[in-house]
């Protein structure tokens, strides 16, 4: 997919979603929300409340009890299991809050792998895993293991993975809640950065207030849907 | 849309990362598919060896005959018989012999055989003997009926030499003879001598007789209808033999104990396919995680299933390929120490040589493979299955839901296998017997979690006063699927040896009860390698002073089946009004009709042959060489496989005339000692057979016969031995491996306050109750087990019955051995859990 810069084309559409937990409780209800390449949107919200499963459900591992949503065009509700998977692999990035790089491969294998995953040669993912990890400033480590590395390093290299095949979504859940505030303000820049300069949309979940200054719009997950913050 | 192919360099570098990270896991993994391929590759080589080298034997010695004919008792059938044979169209050469039980110098076990030289020479080339080294013996004359040769083995045993006289008794007649020749090309091993025919039907009472006749076939003439027309000339106490039919006997005369052993071999093997599950299963939960995030970046189910199915192929084919190496070198140790029948007495002392079978050596690669990819299938799935959102937020262990699933799984297998139990024997074979252990085994473990929680249901609901051993009995009830995984391996190994241990400890029982019933009296005489007591004698042994009563027994051997082996003939002193007060019946006699010949079979005899009380059985022998009998009931043995006939003493001498006797039972006056009269019964007999007669007092015998019964499961309880230490290596790895998961866990209960020894407490609790869990399934899942084996393989394998007797104090030695052990594998794999890293773990990322 080719990068895309700020756009009134929307990238994602959500139309009316609804998802309730086990034992009924309703997470929300008549949730739309539109985004657009090269857009931040940062979600917060009290813990519970259905952040993580709205991005769970945005990346196809859940399926919503009622509405839509497209990613570039395509409904994933229309889409199984494997199909929700491509979508996944070849449009969409994800840095999570425990890092999640694994432990047993290297740190440009670690980039390399949704490349490799779309069955790129092994050489050129990891020519392009050595270019990402350069750029997030772990330029040279490629070989290194990942318990070499502090928190925020790790975090770095999440950044370089979600970025690697260059998808047109990033969703991030908490990037930057193990991290203290000072490495915290630099992860966040960085993440900015990428994302803004791959024309990638993205999506941040979290409860800090510095993490949801740096996105373009700030909104607040309630029952009843997505709230601009601070709306009355 | 197709299915997308799996990334190869994805999954390459998953793997490969994985084993770097835990070479022990993969190891422990390995070995066990190693030493299962190993044992069953080791016995099935050892089986065909011994079956190769005995095969090529009997076609050594039958040279080039296409037929033989052969009597279906030593005492032979009318030579008449060979001119018809001979002019039958489509025989080419017939060569005419006797052929005796031999003792020969200082040696018995000899087969004796006249030939005609000139007819031989056609037919069986091998039995004529060629002059050692090229030098003829002095005076030597194929014709010349005071002339013998000897195979090298007999020449060796007999104390001859070339050239020399040796003395040769068969049949109860004793001549001698000038060693000729050597009979260079029979096998090794094989003690036979040749004397010319006439010689040997006039020195050994066998004028007008035959033992066989060897067939030449005509080019184009068809064997089987040739065969045909034999069998309507021949008189009823011969038959006819092919070679096909020679090696099914040679077959069917071992074969029940080498599929048993085959298939303990193939039990390390599923052994190793549980280890391997276990193994699996683990590292497949603890990388719940990884899983997920390949998920979430992109990775179909399939691709997980792949990664999974080929790090257990790739176990697998290195376990496999060590495990064939391993069973080549134990193949060639056992047919050294052990001979080609490992124990079993069934091929003498032969040591073949080992031939490497590459067909075999596929299958059990292929075996191996096989039982590790079993082993992964599960976890595989699992690992595909598992949903990739929660998996993500949950590292290491989880809760497992309230109902133990999978128990209808458990159920299903356990019902399969009690209806196996229910099915005939294959090819005289117990195969559905096997499939049912595997079966009721199969279910047992699928059952484990279910049981854990039933038995830890009650203590559960209350807390206990000890923290640390509340701590464990909650973990374990909340995870009682990950308690089972770790006890899988052990779990299966343990059953299967309280299987063999109750069977073999209910068949030995059974087998002295047999001995005291059987051995009734204060003394045994046996005739070895042929004659016996004549009527004189019996009369003069009668006669030795402290003797009070003398019963003498004739055992000879017949042929009811070409491809059966022969079995045995035994005249006794019966009380026909009063069988079972001479045998150990089975069940209640059966009255025969006035004027009928009465029998009784043994319980072998009955399951091979079909036999049942009132029915009508033909023996070969009498004067037209079939006499009508009638089974008048079934008793118990354990000491001959094929089978026995018995018949009251005087029927058998009206039937064939023959009044030597081989055996004989001796009880003393009160008071008498028996060594005295031990002294005594020997001076009573003749020099040439003081030798031969073995005087034995019961415990003796017993004594030898518990021997001869533990040698041949000396095998088993080998086998046995391998598979609980391969399942107490799986123990300890699988706690290795779910302790590393729950590092964070460790370090969070430091951070709480839990001091280490009680973290210690907590770990060996948890491998004791897991232990005692085990105990109990395994005991029960082998008690279970023990009940297809007694009352369903060996009737339809070994063909005989057995009371059940139930080793207690086995049962709690093994509980508390592996309470014990699991504690101890527990807390051994948990130093990691008191380590500073565990402390650091809580902060780090997993």
């Amino acid at each position: 997919m080719s990068p895309h810069g700020p756009s009134d084309v929307p990238l994602l559409q959500i139309q009316a979603l609804g998802k309730s937990v086990p034992g009924g409780r309703v997470l929300f209800r008549g949730l739309d929300l539109q985004l657009c390449a090269g857009e931040m949107v940062a979600i917060t919200g009290e813990s519970g409340v259905g952040k993580s499963t709205l991005l769970n459900l945005i990346a196809g591992l859940d399926l919503a009890d009622a509405g839509d949503i497209r990613i570039d065009g395509v409904s994933l509700s229309a889409l199984d299991d494997d199909s929700r998977t491509r979508v996944r692999r070849d449009r969409i990035g994800f840095v999570f809050q425990a890092f999640h790089i694994l432990p047993h491969l290297t740190l440009a294998q670690n980039v390399a792998l949704p490349l490799v995953l779309q069955h790129a040669p092994a050489a050129t993912a990891l020519a392009r895993a050595s270019e990402m990890l350069a750029a997030v400033g772990l330029g040279g480590r490629d070989g290194d293991a990942p318990r070499q590395l502090s928190g925020g390093e790790l975090q770095r290299v999440a950044i370089a993975r979600a970025l690697s095949h260059r998808p047109g979504l990033i969703l991030a859940d908490e990037p930057t809640g193990n991290l203290d505030p000072e490495t915290a303000a630099r992860v966040l820049d960085l993440f900015e950065r990428q994302v803004r300069d791959a024309g990638a949309a993205a999506i941040l979940v979290t409860h800090s207030d510095v993490a949801a200054a740096a996105a373009d719009r700030v909104l607040t997950l309630t029952p009843q849907g997505l709230v601009p913050r601070y709306a009355t | 849309m197709r299915p997308e192919k799996v990334s190869r360099a994805a999954a390459g570098w998953m793997v490969a990362g994985e084993w770097r990270a835990h070479p022990s896991r993969v190891i422990t993994a390995a070995l066990a598919i190693a030493v299962g391929v190993a044992l069953g590759f080791a016995v099935h080589l050892v089986n065909a060896s011994a079956l190769n080298e005995f095969s090529q034997a009997l076609r050594t010695v039958n040279g080039d005959a296409d037929l033989q004919v052969r009597a279906r008792t030593p005492l032979g059938f009318p030579e008449a018989a060979y001119p018809r044979a001979a002019r039958l169209p489509g025989v080419s050469a017939a060569s005419p012999g006797v052929e005796l039980a031999a003792v020969v110098g200082r040696t018995g076990g000899v087969t004796l055989i006249g030939l005609d030289v000139l007819r031989a020479a056609a037919v069986t080339p091998a039995l004529l003997a060629r002059p050692a080294g090229g030098q003829a013996a002095p005076g030597a004359d194929v014709f010349d009926p005071d002339l013998i040769r000897l195979s090298p083995a007999a020449l060796d045993a007999s104390g001859a030499r070339l050239g020399g006289l040796v003395e040769v008794s068969a049949a109860g007649h004793v001549a001698r003879f000038t060693v000729a020749g050597v009979l260079e090309d029979v096998p090794e091993g094989r003690k036979i001598a040749t004397i010319d025919i006439a010689a040997a039907q006039a020195r050994f009472g066998q004028l007008g007789r035959l033992q066989r006749i060897d067939l030449k076939l005509a080019p184009g003439a068809d064997p089987a209808q040739v065969a045909e027309a034999l069998a309507a000339v021949l008189p009823a106490d011969a038959e006819v033999a092919s070679s096909e039919t020679a090696v099914r006997r040679t077959d069917s005369l071992s074969r029940a104990y080498r599929v048993n052993l085959e298939m303990l071999g193939l039990v390390a093997l599923l052994t190793g396919a549980f280890l391997v599950y276990s193994a699996q299963s683990l590292s497949v939960a603890r990388r719940r995680p990884q899983f997920a995030l390949l998920r979430v970046l992109g990775a179909p189910r399939r691709a997980l299933l792949a990664q999974v199915l080929v790090e257990g192929l790739i176990v697998g084919a290195a376990g496999a390929g060590a495990g064939l190496a391993l069973g080549l070198g134990l193949a060639e140790a056992a047919l050294r120490l052990l001979g080609g029948d490992l124990g079993g007495g069934y091929f003498g002392d032969r040591r073949p040589a080992l031939v490497f079978a590459p067909g075999a050596a596929a299958v059990f690669f292929g075996l191996g493979l096989a039982a590790a990819l079993a082993g992964s299938l599960l976890p595989a799935r699992a690992a595909a299955r598992a949903p990739a959102a929660v998996a993500l937020k949950t590292a290491g262990d989880v809760a497992e839901p309230p109902s133990a699933s999978g128990a209808w799984w458990a159920a299903a297998l356990l019902a399969a296998g009690a209806a196996a139990a229910f099915a005939p024997a294959i090819g005289g074979v117990s195969v559905m017997g096997y499939v049912s252990i595997g079966l009721v085994l199969g279910g047992g473990v699928a059952a484990m979690p279910w049981l854990a929680r039933l038995l830890l249901g009650p203590l559960q609901r209350r807390a206990l006063p000890w923290p640390a051993a509340d701590l464990a009995l909650k973990r374990l009830w909340g995870a009682p699927g990950q308690g089972a995984l770790a006890l899988c391996g052990i779990v299966a190994s343990t059953s299967l040896m309280i299987a063999m241990a109750v069977m073999v400890t209910s068949f030995r029982g059974s087998v002295e009860d047999w001995l005291d019933q059987i051995l009734p009296a204060d003394l045994y005489l046996r005739v070895e390698g042929g004659g016996g007591f004549d009527p004189d004698l019996q009369a003069r042994l009668a006669a030795v002073p402290g003797v009070q009563a003398v019963h003498f027994r004739r055992t000879t051997t017949l042929s009811l089946a070409v491809d059966q082996p022969p079995l045995a003939l035994i005249a006794a002193d019966i009380d026909r009004a009063d069988p079972a007060r001479d045998l150990p019946l089975i069940g209640q006699p059966h009255t025969t009709a006035p004027g009928a010949t009465p029998v009784w079979v043994s319980e072998p005899a009955a399951w091979i042959y079909r036999l049942k009380p009132g029915q009508t059985l033909r023996l070969p022998i009498g004067p037209t060489g079939g006499a009508e009998t009638t089974v008048a009931g079934i008793w118990r043995d354990y000491s001959r496989q094929y089978g026995a006939v018995t018949l009251a003493t005087r029927d058998y001498v009206r039937l064939t005339g023959d009044r030597l006797r081989t055996e004989a039972a001796v009880t003393l006056a009160p008071g008498v000692a028996p060594e005295t009269t031990v002294e005594a019964l020997r001076a009573a007999l003749p020099s040439p057979l003081r030798d031969r007669v073995t005087i034995i007092r019961p415990r003796q015998l017993r004594a030898v016969a518990l021997a001869i019964f533990d040698r041949s499961f000396a095998v088993t309880y080998l086998l046995e031995a391998i598979a609980i230490i391969v399942g107490l290596a799986g123990v300890a790895a699988t706690f290795a491996a779910q302790t590393l998961a729950r590092t964070k866990e460790f370090g969070m209960l430091r951070h709480v306050g839990v001091l280490k020894r009680q973290i210690v407490v907590m770990l060996a609790a948890e491998g004791a109750i897991l232990g005692a869990v085990g105990a109990v399934a395994g005991v029960v899942l082998g008690f279970a087990m023990s009940q297809v084996l007694i009352h369903v393989v060996n009737p339809q394998s070994f063909h005989w019955t057995m009371q059940t007797r139930t080793p207690w104090g086995l049962f709690v030695g093994v509980s508390a051995a592996l309470v014990a052990a699991s504690a101890g594998a527990a807390l051994a794999a948990g130093r990691r859990a008191l380590s500073a890293d565990a402390v650091r773990a809580v902060r780090e990322d997993w």
